[in-house]
């Protein structure tokens, strides 16, 4: 049953981490590159990211996921609850990047993305 | 992408690591708990680790906001995969967890697909609306 339990706790943070990625993502690129605020100005760039409610969804959804991924943690170990959550959420971010955030998803990405998702099923599956 | 960039993503990969061993470590002390009193987890929040992780973890939202402000989402989620292998080392030497050669396959992989990521356009550069592109065009490194 605690088996049914952690799997049910994975598969709510792969989708809540998904949308929450999508939404921060979109907001993020709408406020722009802060790697470099100096140029913009500091207070700009915070005014503008507290008045972001797509951002403020998307933490909402993190903040789900995080919950969730803690209540796995304590079901099982980190090395099943992380690798599990990671490998799964990196294949709904992709297809969600693709087709909501209209990134170019080329192969070169969906390479690394499967290499990936292979690695963290690797450290899950052992 | 500048120096300062690949010091951010450097950043996502260090506190999102250490975050989640601190919140392991925490969540190791707590009760297990349980579906019907799910509510219990918000008390395994006193616990100095889980105080430790949480505020890691800000730390990585941070750097990982900043990240995305400059990068595609499926540039920084490969690239920041590194992380994972930073947990495994974690999991080795402070939280004592046996890792398996299987295991160490799986941080290779990791690591190939973290250096095809990297090694490619951050950014996906969306023509403007006037503009009649069939395709995006990509910034090169």
């Amino acid at each position: 049953m605690r088996t049914l339990y952690t799997w049910l706790c994975i598969l709510t943070t792969v989708c809540a981490a998904a949308t929450g990625d999508v939404l921060v993502a979109l907001a993020m690129r709408r406020i722009g590159d802060l790697a470099d605020f100096r140029d913009r100005g500091f207070h700009a760039v915070i005014v503008r990211g507290l008045s972001s409610g797509v951002l403020f969804g998307g933490i909402f959804f993190m903040a789900i996921a995080f919950f969730s991924n803690l209540v796995g943690l304590s079901w099982a170990d980190l090395s099943v609850v992380g690798p599990a959550s990671a490998a799964l959420t990196f294949v709904a971010n992709a297809l969600a990047a693709k087709f909501f955030l209209k990134e170019n998803v080329d192969r070169r990405r969906w390479f690394a993305t499967v290499f990936v998702c292979c690695g963290v099923l690797l450290l899950t599956r052992s | 992408m500048t120096l300062r960039k690949y010091l951010v993503i450097l950043s996502i990969v260090f506190f999102g690591s250490v975050g989640d061993a601190f919140l392991a470590r925490g969540m190791k002390h707590a009760d297990a708990i349980d579906i019907q009193h799910v509510t219990k987890v918000f008390a395994a929040v006193a616990n100095p680790f889980v105080v430790l992780g949480i505020v890691f973890l800000l730390a990585f939202m941070s750097s990982y906001m900043i990240a995305l402000s400059f990068a595609d989402l499926t540039y920084v989620m490969p690239a920041t995969a590194i992380s994972y292998v930073v947990m495994v080392l974690l999991s080795i030497f402070w939280l004592h967890e046996h890792v398996s050669p299987q295991r160490w396959a799986g941080v290779g992989f990791i690591v190939i697909g973290v250096g095809v990521v990297a090694g490619g356009p951050s950014r996906t550069e969306h023509p403007p609306a006037h503009v009649s592109s069939s395709s995006a065009r990509e910034e090169r490194p």
